[in-house]
């Protein structure tokens, strides 16, 4: 199976590989994925005000896996929250031209998104209690 | 050093030179069909046939009437399950075979199976994939006509104790089918000695041509009779049809004589590189993991898992060294290795699980280099991975709750 561009590029040159504190004031983790799956996700975004500043990922997972989180925490930077909560994983599989069998790496990476974005919410609001 | 570096020869050899150079006059020069038996073109490919036959049985200590040429050892493998159990049923239609066996008895056997012409029993394997030959004598009913047990296994090398499942086979009375495919020619094979009464093996693993292979098919104590699977012009006693592939044929015969005279050396030469390989890998890096036997393996064999990396995403960063992974990411199905989940190892380290074969023409100046980065990737992934990172703050990933999906 020959690999796109876009997926060799980011696997060579991963953006954003990190973590932020999970207890830091504004920080949202999403965990997704399962190590016998032999794919594990942590997305990890730094909100101030309602705008995402920094996002974090580490992954455990094939190429396709990486290059997906590591497109995503590209795309989650500079958006607004509600703009965040937008992002589908078609438009990973579109931008990384992922074959079939590899689909399931951008539904993770959508699914990494959303917890992450649920997290900082839950938090937030706990935090303004 | 030239790049890429090939160190996936479990899957295929690169052909031997002079395995080329003995076949290059049977194409155009000598094209003659074996089976013409009235020109001296026949005779000519029929002598080169029956040289290579005799290469061929030399090697496994056979009498080169009992080889029967094939198209490889997938076609070897279906012509043993399928042949005995087609030839046999009035006595029986039980097979008994393993967990870790290749596909091509696997898939064979569950074909047999769904067609309702035969019931298999599956024996697992211990933690290093070795049969219990007491496990075989157990599985044994009134029904059982076959044993397909491989000699060496394609992922871990774990070798079988064949000669023990041999002498338990003839002790009942029930044909003893062995696919040899991985170990002809790398370690020593005695079909006397093994009680083998049936043997797959073929030309490309041992530095010879794709295309063909050979079924060893015992005439003697007992006289083995097989149902061909293909019919035709009677070929091969009947019990494999088609006009032979001379110069593969010939291919074949030069790559056996060339094992038969050089895999002692040979094998002492892998199992040091090997050792190399091992040692040079595991000691740098913290949890990796042997699979397979820690010494009854093939001497060219090494499979090891990284935990926390995932398998296909160190291949990825390995694109100037040919290797395979049991991760599911590299497979259609998107299972992990069945080999790997039979001996108990985990689905996580099965998904991180690296094989690595070597070969004739391999060096050590590319074992070193396959070590230096294979240490700079699992190193380069661990920092990317959050299994990894857990790890290192003490966190049990066993106890954690995933969300599988």
């Amino acid at each position: 199976m020959a690999y796109s561009e876009k997926v060799v590029d980011h696997y060579n040159n991963p953006r954003n590989v990190g973590s932020f504190k999970k207890d830091e004031k504004g920080v949202g983790t999403g965990m997704v994925g399962a190590p016998e799956c032999g794919d594990v996700m942590k997305l990890q975004i730094r909100v101030e005000g309602d705008k995402i500043v920094d996002a974090k990922f580490k992954t455990f997972g094939c190429g396709s896996a990486i290059a997906s989180s590591s497109l995503a925490t590209e795309w989650l930077k500079g958006k607004t929250i509600d703009e965040a909560q937008t992002i589908k994983n078609t438009d990973i599989v579109q931008e990384l031209n992922l074959p079939p069998v590899k689909i399931h790496c951008s539904v993770l990476a959508e699914d990494a998104i959303k917890a992450a974005l649920a997290d900082y919410k839950k938090k937030a609001e706990t935090e303004t209690k | 050093m030239k790049l890429p570096i090939f160190l996936d020869n479990h899957s295929t050899t690169p052909m031997d030179p002079r395995v080329l150079e003995a076949m290059l006059p049977y194409f155009v020069e000598k094209f003659g069909n074996a089976a013409s038996r009235n020109h001296a073109f026949g005779w000519e490919a029929e002598e080169a046939v029956e040289t290579a036959r005799k290469q061929i049985a030399k090697l496994i200590h056979a009498d080169s009437k009992e080889i029967v040429f094939t198209s490889g050892a997938t076609e070897s493998d279906n012509l043993a399950l399928k042949g005995v159990i087609e030839m046999y049923h009035e006595k029986g239609n039980h097979i008994i075979t393993s967990a870790t066996e290749h596909r091509a008895v696997l898939d064979t056997a569950k074909a047999l199976e769904t067609k309702g012409k035969a019931t298999v029993t599956y024996l697992s394997v211990d933690k290093h994939g070795m049969v219990n030959p007491e496990d075989v004598r157990k599985a044994i009913t009134d029904k059982t006509v076959l044993i397909s047990i491989m000699l060496a296994n394609n992922e871990i090398g774990t070798i079988n104790p064949v000669k023990e499942i041999g002498k338990i086979a003839k002790e009942k009375g029930i044909l003893f089918h062995c696919d040899a495919t991985q170990g002809v020619g790398k370690i020593p094979v005695n079909v006397q000695e093994m009680g083998i009464d049936l043997m797959s093996f073929t030309g490309h693993k041992m530095y010879g041509p794709k295309g063909v292979g050979a079924l060893y098919v015992r005439k003697k104590a007992p006289r083995v009779r097989i149902a061909s699977q293909m019919d035709g012009g009677g070929h091969e006693r009947g019990m494999r049809s088609g006009t032979l592939v001379v110069p593969l044929i010939v291919g074949f015969g030069k790559a056996c004589e060339l094992c038969e005279q050089e895999m002692e050396a040979e094998g002492r030469k892998l199992a040091a590189m090997r050792d190399r390989l091992q040692t040079g890998i595991m000691k740098a890096l913290e949890e990796t993991y042997l699979n397979g036997h820690p010494t009854q393996r093939l001497p060219h064999n090494l499979n090891i898992s990284f935990a926390y990396v995932e398998g296909e995403s160190l291949l990825m960063g390995l694109k100037e060294i040919a290797l395979s992974s049991g991760s599911a990411c590299t497979s259609a199905t998107l299972e992990p290795s069945y080999v790997l989940r039979a001996l108990g190892v985990g689905s996580d380290l099965a998904h991180s699980s690296i094989r690595f074969g070597l070969g004739r023409f391999n060096t050590n100046e590319q074992v070193d280099y396959t070590i230096k980065r294979m240490i700079e990737i699992v190193t380069k992934l661990r920092e990317m991975s959050p299994l990894y990172e857990m790890a290192k703050e003490g966190i049990d990933l066993k106890s954690v709750q995933w969300a599988a999906h």
